[in-house]
């Protein structure tokens, strides 16, 4: 799929919790397909402080409406001002880019891992499985009760498992130590979050032979592979996040 | 009509506007956003001898109007190059030109030679001003004695067009272009990255797995003007102006200060199509002003009224 840089109109932002929202855009011409687990490139105007692009997950997509989602947590300058923007206002974007998820194989058990605004590629790969007939539990993880975002989406596609760090809400303490994975036996893990999170379900998956898939979020200056500073080092050597990843299944990583 | 072609020695460039080594891929990593042919050149990633896998993670931060990055040079050496690269971009109807680099002059020289024998590379920019390699790169644009040496050795293994690519990080780098020129270098592009740094306040560590990088973006700007000010007026030979070129309007401040063609690079990062806008808005600044060509505005700051 070529790649292509447009304008996008914002038509909601809608604050989830203190520090996340979702921006809903909305496509001037038809826009072009995302795959689970691709990303964009978005230009952050009128930020003093914000030179390079942000790269952003796709959360959702609604084709019909030519619209889909970005699921944003407010880290620094950049992510502020797009939480500052409104219905109306314009957003330029490169997309699509990256790879994606790969497909399940035939009647596997599926776990769908997130832990924070690492949640934003999973809900649009789970809403693929679902449609390609799967029904993947989730295992979410989040700081607390106030810092979860309603999961009526996630429940409408499989069984939600939740843990807190404080143990206001689901299980007390990091994904990795949820009950579920110790009562349930799972083929195929997605998971992104962040990496400790992501290496701690990646050695899990190791030793009890899950086949498991991790979506990277590396520091990224261009994300079309020019710069060659979002690398992860793979047996394949140093590689581009940008546009080998975002998505690398854990037996390629050098973690 | 505006003329917007200028040559080095014999070798024409159908337009003042480059694409600066290390911002481009190899060129089809643009594919999707411009066609490079339209372009005066491609300046490819930094080549050399052995694969290199460059520096750990991370390489990047972001800094005000600005990124420091510290690559290191990685790329897959000049065999890969040379059976899966060259025969991809030979396609483009513009003038490619390898970015060179080495440990030692021995490398330089090696993979000069190399190039050399490759007809559709029109030009090598020899890179003696990476300031993320530990071996080679900026200790020889940093040491007039090296530089001269390198240049002299690599003159004589290559016989097309030879850019040097300075270092800024010079006390005076108005030297260093005067000796490169007498070692016949045909051209002197200008300026590579700032040494710089930055700190992760929150973890409490250098931002760089290298602690210091390369400074690149706006914030270089009004320095890279500046040397290529001073260095333009210093040769005779075409000077090629680069550091913090993101509009049409920057490109034009370095033509007016001398340079006979621009590089655009970082830019890229932050719109792909950035070097052809640069080229489309060169044009009209020229038409509107009056000038039917860029050699009009070359060096125009310098001329007596």
């Amino acid at each position: 799929m070529a790649k292509r840089i447009d304008d996008f109109k914002i038509v909601d932002n809608k604050r989830l919790t203190e520090d996340l929202f979702i921006l809903e855009l909305e496509g001037n011409d038809s826009i072009s397909e995302f795959k689970p687990g691709q990303f964009v490139q978005v230009r952050v105007d009128e930020s003093p402080g914000t030179f390079l692009r942000r790269p952003i997950s796709i959360h959702d997509v609604d084709y019909k409406r030519n619209t889909f989602k970005l699921l944003i947590q407010t880290a620094g300058q950049g992510t502020i001002k797009l939480s500052e923007l409104s219905a109306g206002d314009s957003l330029n974007l490169i997309y699509p880019l990256g790879n994606s998820f790969s497909d399940p194989g035939q009647g596997e058990r599926i776990l769908l891992v997130g832990g924070g605004v690492g949640i934003a590629p999973l809900l649009f790969m789970g809403k693929h499985l679902l449609s390609i007939g799967y029904r993947p539990d989730w295992l979410l993880g989040f700081r607390s009760r106030e810092r979860t975002i309603d999961l009526e989406d996630y429940r409408q596609i499989g069984n939600v498992f939740l843990t807190t760090e404080d143990g206001s809400a689901g299980e007390k303490g990091y994904v990795t130590n949820h009950s579920v994975l110790e009562e349930k036996r799972y083929d195929r893990v997605y998971c992104c979050g962040p990496d400790p999170m992501m290496k701690a379900v990646a050695s899990y998956c190791s030793r009890k032979g899950i086949n498991c898939e991790v979506s990277l979020e590396n520091l990224m200056a261009c994300g079309i592979g020019i710069c060659l500073c979002c690398i992860v080092t793979t047996v394949k050597g140093n590689i581009c996040t940008c546009t080998d990843g975002p998505v690398f299944n854990i037996t390629e990583l050098k973690w | 009509m505006v003329n917007l072609g200028f040559s080095i020695g014999n070798l024409h460039f159908k337009n003042p506007v480059l694409t600066a080594s290390g911002t481009c891929g190899f060129g089809p990593e643009l594919d999707d956003f411009i066609d490079i042919s339209s372009l005066g050149g491609l300046v490819v990633k930094g080549t050399t001898m052995e694969p290199r896998e460059g520096n750990p993670y991370p390489r990047m931060a972001e800094t005000p109007s600005g990124m420091l990055n510290a690559v290191g040079l990685q790329n897959k050496g000049i065999d890969n190059f040379e059976k899966n690269i060259y025969p991809v971009i030979s396609k483009y109807d513009t003038n490619i030109i390898v970015n060179v680099n080495g440990s030692n002059i021995e490398d330089y020289v090696a993979l000069s030679a190399r190039l050399d024998r490759l007809d559709k590379i029109a030009a090598i920019e020899l890179n003696i001003s990476c300031p993320n390699v530990k071996k080679g790169g900026m200790i020889f644009g940093t040491n007039l004695d090296s530089a001269r040496e390198v240049t002299r050795a690599v003159r004589a293994a290559y016989s097309k067009i030879l850019i040097v690519k300075l270092s800024p990080n010079v006390t005076n780098i108005v030297d260093f272009a005067r000796v490169v020129e007498e070692e016949g270098a045909d051209s002197v592009s200008l300026i590579n990255t700032l040494l710089g740094m930055s700190i992760d306040i929150a973890g409490m560590k250098p931002s760089l797995s290298t602690i210091t990088g390369g400074l690149s973006g706006p914030a270089i700007k009004p320095v890279a003007l500046r040397m290529v000010w001073q260095v333009a007026r210093a040769v005779k030979i075409p000077v090629m102006g680069m550091g913090g070129i993101m509009t049409w309007s920057d490109a034009v401040e370095f033509f007016l200060a001398g340079a006979a063609a621009v590089q655009v690079g970082t830019a890229t990062f932050i719109d792909p199509q950035a070097p052809v806008k640069i080229l489309e808005g060169l044009e009209n600044y020229l038409s509107q002003k009056g000038f039917s060509d860029i050699k009009d505005i070359v060096g125009y700051i310098n001329r007596r009224k």
